[in-house]
């Protein structure tokens, strides 16, 4: 193989055959797994080419179905409000949305179609995501695995609950929520930005998106090393962690020469979910703060003396004329 | 003529190399910095020009296609003017000759006449005096059985009383002035008038009614579309800050709701003037006076002004017009907001000087200054 046909974005080597219904040896592993596995090569071109079978358990099964729950309540609400026209429906999709209650309704609960649905939607939400939450820690303890996905998904929720929950509920207004809707959530989301003066000097915003872009650039890292090594091996991470081989000792040098540091084939994912984690963790602290201890982030940053004074003049008329912009200052 | 050794060319043999990836890298680089010569020599295919609007570092500027700003307003170049007569002490008022003149009786017949063809050149171009006066063709102009006629004869008034009276907003940076002609361009009904649609969401009440959906209104987001008949018909205050680092919050404060209303409405100015928040904001803190542009308070005084053109001119009207002329949704009267004038343009039509030969528009007391015209045209 060539080296252009060996560093390719999709997986290059399949393997289908008899497939692996995994294992079933304590904790009845397998009472509530399906039964049935198939094979595709289109996922098999960007994972493993198995598909199937798959743990449900209780906790998937409820979750499933109140997940189905808010989608179609969120879904017939949109439809509703075209009136019913699926043309329209699948026009406006990125438009619609289910939006949360108009102010004056509190934490009461308010008529169905002024956000009484949105109530309804969110509270099966928070059901939907909690048990896909429990399910993901359940199926780790049957596993005997460590509850790290778990915590990590927590993280996120914990950002998603400080927005639809504690939030709403310190602020008395279930208003403060975030619309169920494509354009819309955007819309919240500058909004919420400019009502609060300006996210941007929300010190917890700046950690959040230092941890975000920090994530991307150490999953770019990480990815790249690995895929660079795997020719002697690095792919095979774990036997690399416990026994560290060629791959290994190369992919390490590599970045002590390049950075004079660098991480352990074993240290570097800790890295890498300590970014993660700490992404939505700050981001919720800062949303949680806003509105309710800092209502103004601009001059809380001016209080704070790190906002930049400029003295130039405002207005165009100091930097040019609107004839000489358009290009007809000969005219005038 | 060079030597190789035979081992060599039995070895190329007995390993041939596949060309395909090597022809695919060459050809995507060399396509790349083919691409990237054309573009350094010839310039970027799209120009763009920046009209700097604040403080060096705060990315305050407006941009603009050069190929936009070569092109121009295209309403411009049909833009009829004429320049008046200037009138001989002691000349008869189109008041004492005509009868049922009621806003226009002050001008000289000549005048009277000329704005009387320009006017039709404005509005009706096509349909001629008889769009307004119902006996044109018998040569009867007194009588106002159209409702055209009443409509024009507020106009007038209102075009008036904005060249007088709200000089600081139309005639701010330069003379510019408005005549009908900035509104309509040639249309009987101007093309950038509104009415109230809120609200949009059928089965909805209250917050999730009046949003959500593709409008005109909202400008084809999905802010709400109900900001123009908020602030401009039922004026509440444009606000969205608190303006102390730690506030008690109070009922009636803005919330995200305001903010995003707000948003819409700031969104409809940024279109109707063809520019960016960064024209009249600092975008980092928007609400605060000492970091905005002259023409955010220029922008405040036009909202002051649509609000007074609405209330005393245009809702009375609701009940002249045919229903033809009506809103869609709740049957009411067209109304004016900044697109309805400035078209895209920061200032309308790029800033022609409409109102220079027009003196009889530019004032509401009935006498008119016709004196920068005395000086050109000397016996």
């Amino acid at each position: 193989m060539a080296y252009f046909e060996y560093q390719n974005i999709f997986t290059q080597v399949q393997v289908q055959g008899p497939p692996e219904m995994g294992m079933d040896n304590e904790n009845r592993m397998a009472q509530e797994r399906t039964t049935t596995a198939s094979f595709s090569t289109l996922i098999g071109w960007v994972g493993n080419a198995q598909l199937g079978p798959i743990y449900l358990g209780w906790a998937g099964a409820v979750s499933l179905a109140t997940g189905v729950l808010w989608l179609n309540i969120v879904g017939l609400n949109m439809l509703a409000q075209v009136g019913w026209s699926i043309p329209e429906f699948i026009r406006q999709l990125f438009w619609l949305a289910l939006e949360p209650p108009g102010p004056e309704h509190g934490l009461r609960m308010p008529p169905l179609n002024d956000g009484g649905w949105y109530i309804i939607a969110s509270f099966f939400l928070l059901v939907s995501v909690m048990t896909w939450w429990l399910r993901v820690y359940l199926l780790a303890v049957d596993h005997k695995m460590g509850k790290h996905i778990a915590w990590a998904f927590l993280s996120a929720i914990w950002l998603f609950l400080v927005l639809g929950l504690f939030r709403p509920i310190l602020m008395g207004s279930w208003s403060e929520a975030v619309p169920y809707g494509i354009f819309p959530h955007l819309d919240w989301t500058t909004a919420f930005s400019i009502r609060y003066g300006n996210l941007y000097y929300n010190p917890f915003h700046c950690l959040s998106i230092v941890f975000l872009y920090g994530s991307t650039l150490l999953f770019a890292m990480h990815g790249a090393t690995i895929l660079a090594v795997t020719r002697f091996g690095g792919d095979r991470e774990l036997e690399q962690i416990y026994d560290r081989g060629t791959a290994s000792e190369r992919a390490a040098l590599f970045w002590r020469w390049t950075m004079g540091f660098n991480a352990t084939m074993e240290g570097i994912h800790r890295w890498a979910w300590w970014f993660a984690v700490l992404t939505p963790i700050t981001g919720g602290i800062g949303i949680l703060l806003t509105g309710t201890v800092v209502d103004n982030w601009f001059l809380w940053a001016v209080e704070h003396n790190f906002a930049p004074e400029y003295l130039e003049p405002y207005g165009y008329e100091a930097y040019g004329s609107y004839e000489s912009f358009i290009g007809q200052e000969a005219a005038q | 003529m060079t030597i190789r050794p035979k081992w060599y060319d039995q070895w190329n043999k007995d390993n041939p190399t596949g060309l395909k990836g090597l022809v695919i890298l060459l050809g995507t680089t060399g396509a790349a910095i083919f691409a990237a010569i054309l573009v350094i020599g010839l310039g970027q295919p799209f120009p763009t020009h920046s009209m700097q609007t604040g403080p060096r570092g705060t990315a305050m500027y407006v941009p603009e296609f050069a190929a936009d700003l070569r092109t121009g307003d295209p309403t411009v170049a049909d833009y009829y003017t004429d320049e008046p007569f200037v009138p001989e002490p002691g000349e008869d008022l189109a008041g004492d000759i005509y009868e049922n003149v009621q806003v226009l009786g002050g001008l000289t017949d000549a005048n009277f006449n000329r704005l009387m063809n320009a006017m039709t050149l404005w509005v009706a171009p096509d349909q001629g005096c008889a769009y307004c006066h119902a006996g044109a063709a018998e040569g009867e102009y007194a009588s106002d059985d159209l409702y055209t006629k009443i409509v024009a004869r507020s106009m007038l008034q209102m075009t008036q009383n904005i060249n007088q009276n709200w000089d600081i907003h139309v005639n701010a940076n330069t003379q510019i002035g408005v005549t009908c002609y900035t509104c309509h361009r040639g249309r009987n009904v101007p093309n950038n008038i509104w009415f109230r649609i809120s609200p949009v969401n059928e089965a909805m009440a209250g917050w999730s009614a009046n949003q959500n959906r593709v409008t005109m209104t909202s400008n084809f987001t999905s802010l709400p579309s109900d900001y123009l008949e908020t602030y401009l018909l039922d004026y509440e205050r444009i606000s969205v800050h608190d303006l102390e680092p730690r506030v008690q919050n109070l009922p009636g404060d803005p919330l995200i709701q305001q903010a995003e209303r707000t948003y819409a409405f700031m969104n409809y100015i940024s279109n109707s003037l063809g520019v960016n928040c960064t024209f009249c904001h600092n975008s980092r803190a928007f609400y605060d006076g000492a970091q905005v542009t002259p023409q955010w308070s220029t922008a405040s005084l036009g909202i002051q002004m649509v609000q007074e053109l609405n209330e005393v001119y245009l809702i009375p009207l609701g009940d002249v017009y045919p229903p033809k002329r009506l809103g869609p949704v709740h049957a009411d009267p067209p109304l004016v907001a900044c697109r309805t004038c400035h078209q895209g343009y920061q200032r309308p039509m790029e800033g022609l000087n409409v109102i220079q030969n027009w003196p009889e528009l530019a004032s509401t007391s009935g006498e008119y200054d016709y004196s920068a015209f005395n000086e050109v045209a000397p016996e």
